[in-house]
């Protein structure tokens, strides 16, 4: 029986609604208004905060990187990177094992002169790795050529991709695809020219790099683990042009005498395993950055078969700096967007209380007669409210259409990223509704405290 | 038996800080089926009495039976609720709602009735009663494309549609012209005559309270003399 009175109520309002078309719809214009700007808003933030977040993850805000630990002799430590504990298969087992990895690359470094015909450069990054590296940097456009392939790395190929100051330097404009560079005296055919990345956060030229594979690197170029020293000085062939030998002489002393062949043979150098310098890993989403640094930790513990009493053999480090500043620009555009919401809503809102104090005002005859035939506060109050609330959802709903359409024109017209939201749909329906209520309330009220008596009479 | 039974009823308003006693000490009975007319000049306490009859208004003092139920202490929900069951309103200025058909106007008091009623049922007693008044043909006009005869007749149909005991009506000619006015008395008289409805007719117009059984008088406040059948008597009452 209550249920038949709520329903014909929601109906009375209804028909009171189409009862005068044009005011509801002018009503409604506001509350479209309010929420279309706000899907526009929410919408356009969004796309600019995901291409923001692509940005910056561009300059490897999620990304994670692993070091070797120290090694340490009689109390003497050497500073991170110097123990050789990390290995390939390390690398791949992140990447297997830890599923809020993206992907992972090993990483040997090597520093040490690039020659091609009469020019020469050193770069600042000659990396050894795997094609993924590109993947975890997401640095996947090349300008020319392509990347190396995993069976270059099997293979240890002679092949290398090289950034674009490498380009500047070395080949003076031209297509060094196809061309030769030599890297102590290995020729490492350059197979491709990665895209232009610019300067990381520390301002150092992240586009004078020189990829190869790491089995290249390691194997052929720099034969044991790489220092971050200037390995070109052991390469031959400079010192017979060298005015200055006799002053600065570039040939190092050899304070043992050598051993021969058999003794060399004899004693072998205790050779464990391969290791590498650095493991280069990117987390699924700027959040799942501890998450993926909790799971490599475990990872990396078992696999070095390390006790629990003893520390970690490795250390990871990730863009605390980068990831601070990705989650203050993407909260601030949150804030600025709200408020803007918040507005144009209550802007809305407060034209729906005048319409309906208005309306009130304008029917308390019809009031009077409702409450004289047996209507009682609460069916008048729900009424009125009840056509509040029809009229904030229904400007809603165009507005969110409306919001939609306006976001794929611009898309479509300014090429501006925009990005559909269901969160700033549903809220705009909430808000809406809610809205409807806050500001319906009071006229409605005002409506159900009248006097059927002076109501009946009003003029 | 008394359909309604009056005790003492005192009614104040108060103006600032000045009581105005509008109402001193009105009791009176109305049987079932009695066709009753409320005659006073303006300013008498009339239109009072008829709200506190109405259940719109709570008298200050004294005691209100409604088929023997008190209900001068009844809340104002309640009030409402036996207004939408007991008791047909009509208005001198018919208040029927614009812009909207004759026969939704006529359905309007089931909205708030607690009988479950569907859609086809009350539609179908809305028809009914619009036929019985003789504007069948205009069921889905507007008031505002009616005569004010039509109208009245519309807002008749309005206040039977819940089948009430009690047909009060305020003034239900002062915007008629005589011969519709006539019309409307016409079918007052058949509907208590047939359908044993009881109605109260509030006016200041002699003529029209001669339609009445009985006429009721007030003036300051207090009944006069009542007047029994003054129709069959031919006599007019001044």
């Amino acid at each position: 029986m209550k249920f038949f009175r709520v329903l014909r109520t929601i109906r009375t309002a209804l028909k009171a609604l189409r009862r005068n078309p044009l005011r509801a719809s002018l009503t409604a214009l506001g509350i479209i208004i309010g929420v279309a700007a706000v899907i526009v808003m929410m919408e356009i933030g969004r796309g600019s905060s995901v291409t923001i977040q692509r940005t910056i993850a561009n300059m490897g805000a999620n990304n994670l990187l692993v070091m070797s630990g120290t090694a340490a002799s009689g109390g003497v430590t050497f500073g991170a990177g110097t123990v050789m504990t990390l290995t390939p298969e390390d690398a791949a087992a992140i990447l297997k094992e830890c599923p809020a990895v993206r992907s992972a690359a090993p990483i040997v470094r090597a520093r040490t002169q690039v020659i091609y015909e009469n020019k020469n450069w050193v770069p600042v990054f000659i990396y050894g790795t795997t094609p993924d590296y590109l993947i975890v940097r997401e640095w996947t456009t090349m300008a020319q050529g392509e990347m190396f392939t995993e069976s270059d790395v099997r293979n240890a190929n002679k092949v290398c991709v090289i950034g674009q100051t490498l380009v500047r330097e070395l080949f003076n404009g031209q297509s060094p695809v196809g061309k030769e560079v030599r890297v102590k005296n290995i020729s490492f055919k350059v197979v491709g020219v990665l895209s232009s990345k610019g300067a990381n956060m520390m301002g150092m030229d992240q586009d004078d790099i020189l990829l190869a594979p790491w089995t290249t690197i390691k194997y052929r170029v720099t034969g044991s683990s790489a220092t971050t020293a200037n390995q070109s000085a052991s390469t031959s062939g400079s010192s017979e042009v060298n005015t200055l030998n006799n002053l600065y002489p570039n040939t190092t002393l050899s304070l043992y005498p050598e051993k021969s062949a058999t003794q060399q043979a004899d004693t072998p150098l205790p050779v464990r395993f391969t290791n590498i310098d650095q493991i280069l890993a990117s987390a699924k989403s700027f959040q799942e950055i501890p998450l993926a640094i909790r799971q490599i930790t475990q990872l990396l513990r078992e696999r070095h078969r390390l006790q629990t009493h003893e520390p970690d053999d490795f250390n990871i480090r990730d863009m605390t700096e980068m990831s601070k500043t990705l989650s203050s620009t993407s909260s601030l555009m949150t804030n600025l967007l709200l408020s803007v919401a918040l507005i144009s809503l209550i802007v809305g809102g407060v034209g729906i209380m005048n319409i309906m104090l208005v309306s009130v005002t304008e029917r308390t005859r019809e009031i009077g007669l409702r409450m004289a035939i047996g209507a009682r506060g609460r069916d008048i109050l729900r009424q009125f409210l009840v056509e509040a609330v029809v009229m904030c959802l229904t400007g809603g709903a165009i507005g969110i259409l409306l919001g939609q359409g306006i976001s794929k024109l611009i898309t479509f017209m300014l090429r501006w990223p925009t990005e559909t939201s269901l969160a700033a749909i549903i809220s705009s329906v909430l808000v809406s509704a809610s809205v409807g209520i806050i500001f319906g309330f009071y006229p409605a009220w005002k409506a159900s405290r009248l006097d059927p008596i002076e109501a009946l009479r009003y003029e | 038996m008394n359909l309604i039974e009056l005790q003492a009823i005192y009614k104040t308003y108060h103006v600032g800080e000045i009581d105005v006693p509008v109402l001193k000490g009105i009791s009176l009975s109305v049987d079932q089926g009695e066709f009753v007319a409320l005659m006073g000049a303006s300013g008498s306490g009339k239109s009072t009495l008829m709200n506190i009859l109405g259940c719109l208004d709570r008298p200050t003092s004294g005691r209100y039976f409604f088929e023997g139920r008190e209900i001068s202490t009844l809340s104002a929900d309640d009030r409402a609720l036996l207004r939408n069951h007991k008791i047909g309103f009509v208005f001198q200025n018919f208040n029927l709602l614009p812009r909207t058909t004759v026969l939704e106007n006529v359905i309007l008091p089931l909205t708030y009735t607690n009988e479950p009623i569907t859609d086809r049922e009350a539609k179908h007693r809305a028809m009914e009663l619009i036929k019985r008044v003789g504007l069948a043909d205009r069921a889905h006009h507007e008031p505002s494309q009616l005569s004010g005869g039509q109208q009245q007749r519309v807002a008749i149909a309005r206040a039977l549609i819940n089948r009430p005991s009690l047909l009060l009506a305020d003034e239900p000619t002062g915007n008629l012209d005589s011969h519709t006015s006539q019309e409307v008395l016409a079918m007052f008289e058949q509907l208590n005559h047939e359908k044993g409805i009881t109605i109260i007719l509030v006016t200041h117009d002699p003529n029209v309270a001669r339609h009445a059984k009985r006429i009721i008088y007030i003036s300051d406040g207090v009944i006069g003399n009542s007047d029994f059948r003054p129709s069959d008597s031919g006599r007019v009452a001044i």
